[in-house]
């Protein structure tokens, strides 16, 4: 089987090892004999819906956020959305999260409009929420421990369209107030968790390997189990470590 | 001498001399007693000092940088004060300026070489009003304590801004977001840069940080590479491109044991510096070295006699010998940095055991992603077994898990003494441990070492 993840925008919006994300996806995939095939899309590019089967979206500065919502105004945004509603698997974190929303407001005021793949908006808020998360997952009927880091003045709303990824427990998630954290719309997740979030999170891995692969062949195909005795490890050790002893939280201006 | 200054002093000698008895080195708590009682006492101790002060920072390679250009001081038969012990926030530079200073408020030295933490530089440069700043590099750093890349630039522009107009900028050309910076220079610009496409090439590197023109905004084009986002560099939109380094290196080449020779041309005459330091980020602290001193006034023989004999600094590639083997001790910090010195590893012999030793506490900086954006993948094809210490030990078991180094290699030892233990039995049997250790850990290592008598305590380095 052969699938193909695009990497949105991996030039500018790369912050904070989400190059681990990619890494990730691709062990993932080879340890079980599928192909994965990456695809860098940067500004001026066009992405092809029909041989897209997982996108990554990463973080990015604020500069580098306005060129690429730029772009995705001039049809990208729709291609991706196409995709997604063609049961395509994404997966978006932080910067690109919020610019798949309907909109970003900068400290300044300024707007940033997103392609509203999400129901949700993003303000900017007064200081960052900077510090480990843990956070209760329920996906596909499964529940899981969320574990990573999260990095943002950013603070963002869901709408009714969407539902949360997951309930946080230790940190602050998507604006610090209603204990939600990132988002879900059918096939596609957003999220505030840096960490790279995928290699200590392996199920939300292969998650997104199964959604890709049942678009690609049209029905479930069967995900041969690893052994994931390191991911365990290093996902239980920080777990309980911020369970027994809470964060340590640093706030930047 | 005002009598608040003498008795801020007079406080600072006593606390910086009790922490030394309760063996906590006294590098910063006299700073913060000494600044409490008198806000201006830096600025009345560098006023007095002839050749003033000069300010040195950036993300990599300062404490080399500063450490060479003070023994270039010594060469030249000054007494430099230095900030030593790793001690670059305000409050360390306040307690180092202290100890060099006499009850009665004389500076005992000729000129203060500062190494200052990036986001410091506006709070140290109007304190002590220094006579050079020099910046070397920004890369993306502990990014959970500063934010991104672009509020450090900013940070430093306030800085320059506040410079007197007297002052000397040294930056590194090779650095868009640096060199952009002379653009806010109050006065005389030095800028530095290597001009040998033997080394780097023609791509940037995955680790690079930032791509975009800091006068336009547009994307930047580069024609070359040398390492992150060093390297030569224009913007199509703007036209804005790499000034041409008034310091530059022509000619870099890389020698057996660990050396580097450079051809460093300045004012139209060029010389052969040889440094004795592996790896492209130590000729880039040695040229940088060289510009500072030579900018300074202190005599270039000088600057090139304590480049060649430089001797590493504490925790960067450091070398301890024990028994019949060694232990070298590299910090690492950054993806930048770690992917430099795991190129100078792969330069040389290989060792027999890595240790890496990666801590997450607020000097480290407690997000490690950036351990994704370094290319363990290198390490992959090569034999030693690694050992994986500190709070974040499983956490770089699994990144070495999916770099593809086989698992069998790996041991996972998260308390850093067993790590420690472990190290000085394969060292002792005469083996070569290369270790890697994040700043905390440094300092723990260093003192389980010490508590073994393998080495010194650090402040009297």
């Amino acid at each position: 089987m052969r699938l193909r993840l695009v990497h949105l925008y991996g030039d500018l919006m790369n912050l904070y090892g989400d190059r681990g994300n990619i890494i990730a996806l691709q062990r993932r995939c080879a340890w079980r004999g599928i192909e994965l095939q990456v695809v860098d899309v940067t500004a001026g590019d066009r992405i092809d819906p029909a041989t897209s089967d997982l996108f990554f979206f990463g973080g990015g500065q604020d500069r580098e956020q306005s060129t690429v919502s730029e772009d995705l105004a001039l049809g990208n945004g729709e291609a991706i959305e196409e995709a997604v509603h063609e049961g395509a698997a994404l997966l978006s974190v932080c910067g690109g999260y919020q610019l798949l929303g309907r909109y970003f407001r900068t400290a300044e005021g300024t707007e940033i409009p997103g392609t509203a793949l999400f129901d949700a908006y993003t303000v900017a808020g007064p200081d960052r929420n900077v510090g480990n998360v843990v956070a209760e997952s329920e996906l596909d009927g499964g529940r899981y421990t969320l574990i990573g880091f999260e990095n943002h003045s950013g603070r963002t709303y869901l709408g009714s369209g969407v539902e949360p990824l997951a309930r946080v427990q230790v940190g602050r998630g998507n604006n610090g107030e209603d204990r939600l954290e990132g988002c879900r719309s059918g096939t596609a997740i957003g999220t505030y968790l840096h960490g790279p979030i995928l290699p200590k999170n392996p199920w939300l891995t292969d998650w997104l390997i199964a959604t890709a692969l049942h678009r690609r062949a049209g029905e479930d195909v069967p995900l041969p189990p690893l052994d994931d005795g390191r991911e365990t490890a290093a996902h239980d050790a920080m777990v309980e470590r911020i369970l027994r002893r809470g964060n340590v939280r640093t706030s930047i201006r | 001498m005002s009598v608040r200054l003498y008795l801020a002093l007079a406080a600072g000698h006593l606390t910086g001399a009790l922490s030394r008895r309760l063996g906590s080195g006294g590098t910063v708590l006299p700073g913060h007693v000494v600044s409490r009682l008198d806000p201006g006492a830096l600025r009345h101790i560098v006023a007095q000092i002839r050749l003033g002060a000069a300010i040195i920072s950036g993300t990599n390679g300062k404490t080399t940088t500063a450490r060479m250009v003070s023994q270039a001081a010594t060469s030249a038969g000054l007494r430099p004060i230095a900030n030593r012990s790793g001690s670059n926030l305000t409050s360390g530079i306040v307690a180092a300026a202290v100890a060099h200073t006499s009850l009665v408020g004389r500076p005992l030295g000729d000129v203060a070489i500062l190494e200052v933490d990036e986001a410091h530089v506006p709070a140290v440069v109007d304190a002590a009003n220094p006579r050079l700043l020099a910046l070397t590099n920004v890369f993306r750093d502990q990014l959970d304590r500063y934010g991104e890349v672009d509020l450090i630039a900013a940070t430093w522009r306030i800085a320059i801004e506040r410079l007197d107009p007297s002052a000397v900028l040294v930056l590194n050309a090779d650095d868009p977001i640096v060199a952009h910076l002379r653009e806010a220079a109050p006065g005389r610009v030095v800028t530095y840069g290597v001009n040998d496409e033997a080394v780097g090439s023609p791509t940037l590197p995955h680790e690079a940080d930032k791509r975009l023109c800091p006068a336009c905004g547009a994307r930047l084009r580069y024609t070359w590479s040398y390492y992150g986002h060093i390297g030569h560099y224009a913007c199509a939109a703007c036209g804005w491109q790499r000034p041409a380094p008034d310091v530059a290196v022509t000619q870099l080449a890389f020698r057996a044991g660990g050396t580097t020779e450079l051809t460093v041309e300045q004012g139209g005459t060029s010389r052969r510096i040889r440094v004795p330091l592996p790896g492209l980020y130590n000729a880039y602290n040695a040229l940088a070295a060289f510009a500072i001193t030579t900018t300074l006034g202190i005599a270039e023989s000088a600057a090139i006699a304590a480049i060649e004999s430089f001797s590493a600094v504490f925790g960067r590639q450091e070398r301890v010998a024990v028994g019949s083997g060694e232990l070298t001790l590299a910090l690492v910090k950054n993806p930048v940095g770690f992917n430099q010195v795991l190129q100078a590893l792969a330069m040389g012999e290989p060792p027999d055991l890595i240790v890496i030793a990666i801590n997450d506490l607020f000097a480290d900086g407690t997000d490690v992603s950036w351990l994704w954006d370094v290319d363990f993948e290198v390490l992959a094809e090569s034999e030693p077994r690694i050992l994986c210490t500190g709070l974040r030990a499983h956490d770089m078991a699994l990144r070495l898990k999916y770099a593809g180094v086989a698992e069998e290699r790996v041991v996972v030892e998260p308390p850093l003494g067993a790590a420690v233990e472990a190290a000085l039995t394969t060292a002792r049997a005469g083996g070569h441990v290369a270790a890697f250790p994040t700043y905390t850990a440094m300092l723990q290592m260093r003192g389980e070492l010490q508590r073994r008598g393998c080495v010194a305590p650090f402040w009297e380095d």
